[in-house]
């Protein structure tokens, strides 16, 4: 049981006329080592739950607890929470500020204290994992295509070594070959160190491979929380939600609908094209 | 964390004063604080208050919403009541130290707290009413009349719309670059002063690149849109004056020669004067 979120409300803006209540009394359990999807229409309330998770936002209501521990306690130390839950946020190149590469992912683990020696080996090992090639180290950030400085962003976090990684939109913005670079370096930082991760998207075709789980947002509530495959099933509710299912789902559905005998769970390319092949 | 400034912001509501014209409003606000410093005794300052309150009350904006925005500069009142209180020569009352609390300090600083309170609430009510984009269009056409001293009124209209418009912009750009740092272990709370300010820079460096970065994609919409400046240029929707407008002068009008009449009253003189 790693963190857990017990009636979580939040309204934004309380007491004026623009009052929004964007939570709508959220409770999940996310275990450690998970490999979560978030998924929801903009305005459903995913980014404002995942800024809950580290302390940076403060629920208007519910508590939520870190390792059985209630972060809303007074004396609950929010800085080591910080180091060990991560936050990407959308679009992290916008707060790259050091002279070169190198220095900004030093900036973390630098404000938790680390000595000069542990810092650099973090901020290597971070660039590393995040597949940067080492001749930029030593550039300046802003010269990096809008790729390589998302993920000098992203290193810049897991330089932390946080637990738990929370990536917010990590892919908005990028070309398809970036998009899959950056979801496999991902997926590999999760079966290497065992590091909880979640994942925003709005795109089930991004998560839909990676993930074990996917909480589906909808108007500040859960609407759906299970595996991808069970998640899929729905895929008709979805839609009303302005959301899509991967095509395959469609195209399996429609095969059977058509009066194939296809098991239409299918949710990778590789999946549907073995179902397919079955037929013949 | 930097949204709790009410001072200079709009308030959505429907009411006879949201839809009055801004020109009326920005005379009328410009009226009002005139007539605050004709006042010779408190009858004049009575009827400002009430007037005030009868065009809150049309406003239909909560005053306790107004009062909010009143706390930033409670400390600049409380600077002006102090000093008047405490500096003002005449016949001493109370003796502190040095300094000494005069009868005439007490009525000034009385004054002047009223005469800074209602000038506030003033022209915040026409804030609060008013959108910024209004607000520049009814500058823009009251100020035309300058061009003819080569004025560029049009352009200062232009500029002071869009710095408005990125106003609530950059704040939720501030907000988000603070929390993406402070998610990396930034603490922009604690430390001596030049701890604190060298904390900021991770925050203004990309705060300075980023309203670079949307100043130069805007230039490059207006461009791409043909803007040129305001020669020949006309509004989809240019400001006209309905019956409500010429009322609100009629009333504005009325106040103003009321209020200045009772107020300016040799009868009712206070004492000191």
């Amino acid at each position: 049981m790693a963190i857990l979120l017990d009636h979580v409300n939040y309204i934004y803006n309380e007491d004026t006329p623009m009052a929004a209540h964007v939570l709508k009394d959220i409770c999940l359990e996310i275990p450690d080592g998970q490999f979560v999807g978030v998924i929801g229409h903009t305005g459903s309330g995913k980014s404002t739950l995942m800024q809950h998770f580290n302390g940076l936002l403060r629920a208007t209501s519910g508590h939520i607890y870190y390792n059985g521990e209630d972060i809303y306690k007074d004396d609950y130390d929010m800085k080591k929470l910080r180091s060990k839950v991560g936050l990407v946020f959308q679009y992290p190149e916008h707060q790259l500020f050091e002279i070169d590469v190198f220095s900004d992912v030093c900036f973390g683990p630098r404000n938790l204290g680390l000595d000069k020696r542990e810092t650099e080996l973090r901020a290597y090992d971070a660039l590393r994992r995040v597949g940067l090639e080492d001749e930029l180290f030593y550039q300046s950030p802003f010269d990096l295509s809008g790729g390589q400085k998302r993920r000098v962003a992203i290193a810049g976090v897991l330089a932390m070594k946080p637990d738990v990684l929370i990536l917010d939109e990590p892919t908005a913005g990028l070309d398809p070959k970036g998009r899959d670079e950056i979801l496999q370096q991902v997926k590999k930082l999760q079966t290497e160190t065992g590091m909880t991760i979640l994942l925003v998207s709005h795109s089930m075709e991004d998560v839909a491979e990676y993930v074990d789980r996917i909480l589906v947002m909808n108007r500040g509530s859960v609407l759906f929380d299970d595996t991808p495959r069970n998640v899929f099933a729905h895929y008709r509710e979805l839609e009303e939600v302005g959301l899509a299912a991967p095509q395959v789902t469609y195209i399996l559905n429609e095969l059977r609908n058509n009066g194939l005998d296809v098991d239409t769970s299918a949710i990778t390319t590789k999946e549907a094209a073995d179902e397919i092949m079955k037929l013949f | 964390m930097l949204r709790d400034i009410t001072l200079g912001q709009f308030y959505p509501t429907e009411s006879c004063i949201h839809r009055l014209d801004p020109r009326v409003k920005l005379g009328g606000t410009m009226l009002y604080i005139i007539s605050l410093f004709c006042f010779k005794n408190a009858a004049g300052y009575l009827l400002a208050a009430l007037f005030l309150a009868l065009v809150v009350r049309l406003s239909k904006v909560p005053f306790r919403f107004m009062v909010k925005g009143m706390k930033s500069i409670l400390f600049l009142l409380l600077i002006t009541v102090g000093f008047n209180l405490f500096l003002t020569p005449g016949t001493p009352l109370v003796s502190l130290w040095k300094l000494q609390i005069t009868r005439e300090g007490i009525i000034l600083a009385a004054t002047m707290a009223v005469r800074l309170s209602l000038l506030i609430i003033g022209s915040s009510v026409m804030t609060l009413t008013t959108t910024p984009n209004h607000l520049t269009d009814g500058m823009e056409k009251m100020l035309r009349p300058l061009k003819i001293f080569r004025l560029p009124v049009h352009e200062v209209a232009m500029m002071m719309s869009i710095a408005l418009r990125f106003i609530p912009i950059l704040l939720e750009e501030t907000d988000r670059i603070m929390k993406a740092q402070i998610a990396r272990g930034a603490d922009f709370e604690s430390g001596n002063l030049f701890k604190r300010a060298k904390a900021m820079v991770p925050l203004l460096v990309p705060l300075f690149i980023s309203a670079f970065r949307r100043a130069n994609d805007l230039a490059m919409a207006m461009e791409a849109r043909c803007y040129r400046g305001g020669e020949g240029r006309t509004k989809m929707k240019p400001l006209l004056y309905t019956r409500a407008d010429y009322l609100a002068y009629g009333v504005l009008v009325f106040y103003m020669v009321f209020s200045i009449t009772a107020g300016r009253n040799t009868f009712y003189v206070l004492p000191w004067k």
